[in-house]
């Protein structure tokens, strides 16, 4: 447990002084939201004002690319000679990897954060009771934490750091065919099927019912148990190609 | 109470025992039957060119692989079945610098030794001591990644000793450094010898063997080919050995023949070929005189004293640069 909380803190030192990867997750996310707002929002019917409707998505967006950059960090730490040191230390997968994922936590509280208080001055006005403020960050919680997961097991089978980034991409452009920026209905028919049903839907989905007040039907359920489900298996992945990465 | 192991540890007084070692990786046999003793409180250097398997010999020992056949006990304990324990008696400096870039020295050395198990209080401490042992005080509290590579090593080392462990491995600890570095390095591993510890180091370097070593043990392909101290490795070859160098290519095609398996090394670029002597007046002039009786193949010579090269590249079976 102790050992965790060093590695958690060396995660947050190292992100917080990767000053191009910070700059990457907090800016990327506010010029896609003004982009979305400014540019093509106007030409999106949505049947709310566009910003109420696309600021969840972009929330989303904003903490699954922040938390798939753990992918490169614990690639880096695999191909450099510091996990060599850490073992012959006798400091275990789960301290290493676990490090990486509350550094990835508490670098997308921040970056959310900000984010929101851009959307907020761009003219999101959420009309949550502290309840569901409180259900909101506990959802997008859980979904960081899963992606964080997902991205340790991802930059442990990547074979280079160069590799494991385009974990992020992946990440990036998920939210894209799901009701983050449009509604389903005006996609593509053939498309609706995995717009609807793919993990970062259920999500938003929750985000927009909490904050904005929007039906969420079977949605918190589905999201909870997507990214429960994605931090599991990526946990026992992790564990299992770490094992592998290290015998 | 005695614990078995302390009673057997105590006795035997090795810190490191391996026996029968081997090693492949896919097809390639990397470890082929390695034996080795070093005795506690000693320095023992593995010798041996590039992929020779010395690297692959201290991941064994400090448990970060496992061996194919074989057996090896660091501490007292065994490197297969009580990992744990032998990784709580064993600190171990890879080859590649294994310090975050991005942290200052300060917090890489103080990461470590709360890693280490050290309290907050104690770490502190700790982190001063070796700032200062490792003259690295001043530069403490900046971003190592602005480091010049001879501190980050000096660093590095640091970062393996925030605890003295029985048995401290050290793989290539100066390679790639300028000679002030490998100077400063060399003077760090001393002192841990005198901190009790027993250092197990790794070098392709035969000055830096025969600095530190109590004992040596030359590896090639995998085996040991040759270990004792240094002066028992020296008297292997010739005490002395007389270093010819030749007028032009004929003369060393024909004096290098003549010498047969006598010529310790021969190199036809420089035309030079070295012979082992006594080094009296006598045996020289003899030498010269058996070789080039007609006084013309023979420009210069000198006579050097055998260098634990001679030894090396003798076993190791390799060319002779003089």
């Amino acid at each position: 447990m102790s050992d965790l909380a060093v590695m958690a803190g060396r995660g947050v030192r190292l992100s917080a002084r990767n000053i191009d990867a910070l700059l990457t997750s907090l800016m990327l996310p506010i010029i896609l939201m003004l982009l979305f707002v400014y540019l093509f929002g106007g030409a999106i019917h949505t049947g709310t004002a566009y910003v109420t409707y696309v600021v969840p998505g972009v929330i989303l967006l904003c903490a699954g690319f922040g938390a798939s950059t753990t992918a490169v960090s614990v690639s880096l730490d695999m191909k450099n000679g510091i996990i060599d040191r850490f073992r012959s230390m006798d400091i275990g997968g789960a301290a290493v990897l676990g490090g990486h994922v509350v550094a990835s936590v508490a670098r997308n509280i921040a970056s959310t954060l900000l984010v929101f208080g851009v959307a907020v001055l761009i003219g999101f006005r959420p009309n949550a009771g502290p309840l569901d403020w409180l259900a909101a960050a506990g959802v997008l919680l859980l979904f960081v934490f899963a992606i964080s997961w997902l991205s340790a097991a991802f930059g442990l089978l990547a074979k280079s750091p160069e590799a494991a980034a385009g974990f992020t991409f992946i990440v990036m452009f998920l939210p894209y065919p799901s009701s983050a920026f449009v509604p389903i209905d005006t996609m593509p028919s053939w498309l609706h099927g995995f717009a609807t049903h793919q993990p970062t839907t259920p999500v938003i989905e929750t985000l927009r019912g909490l904050l904005v007040g929007t039906p969420v039907g079977s949605s918190p359920v589905l999201a909870v148990a997507w990214c429960g489900g994605i931090a599991l298996v990526s946990m026992v992945l992790a564990a299992f190609l770490f094992r592998r990465r290290t015998s | 109470m005695y614990s078995v192991r302390t009673i057997m540890y105590g006795v035997r007084m090795d810190a490191v025992v391996a026996s029968g070692i081997e090693k492949s990786y896919g097809a390639v046999k990397v470890l082929d039957g390695i034996d080795l003793r070093v005795a506690r409180g000693s320095t023992f250097a593995l010798l041996g060119p590039n992929g020779a398997g010395k690297t692959t010999t201290v991941r064994i020992l400090s448990t970060l692989v496992r061996a194919d056949r074989g057996q090896a006990r660091v501490a007292g304990f065994d490197v297969a079945r009580e990992r744990h324990r032998v990784r709580r008696s064993i600190s171990l400096t890879g080859q590649s610098v294994a310090i975050d870039d991005l942290l200052t020295g300060e917090e890489n050395l103080r990461m470590m030794a709360r890693l280490a198990g050290l309290s907050r209080a104690q770490a502190g401490r700790r982190v001063v001591e070796l700032l200062e042992l490792f003259d690295l005080r001043e530069e403490g509290r900046r971003r190592v990644g602005t480091w010049s590579g001879g501190m980050r090593r000096r660093l590095d080392l640091a970062a393996g000793l925030v605890r003295v462990p029985e048995v401290i491995f050290l793989d290539e600890p100066t390679t790639g450094l300028d000679p002030r570095s490998r100077q400063a390095v060399w003077q760090v591993v001393a002192g841990l010898v005198d901190s009790g510890a027993t250092v197990f180091l790794t070098t392709q370097y035969l000055e830096e063997a025969d600095r530190l070593a109590n004992r040596i043990a030359v590896v090639d392909h995998g085996r040991v080919v040759a270990d004792g101290t240094a002066s028992e490795l020296k008297s292997r070859v010739a005490e002395q050995r007389l270093d010819l160098t030749l007028t032009d290519g004929s003369a060393f095609e024909q004096i290098t023949s003549y010498l047969g398996t006598r010529a310790v090394g021969a190199d036809p670029a420089q035309l030079t070929v070295g012979i082992g002597t006594d080094g009296s007046a006598q045996h020289v002039r003899g030498l010269l005189d058996e070789v080039d009786p007609h006084h013309r193949a023979v420009r210069s010579f000198a006579v050097h004293t055998a260098t634990l090269d001679d030894v090396f590249l003798a076993l190791t079976k390799e060319t002779v640069r003089v």
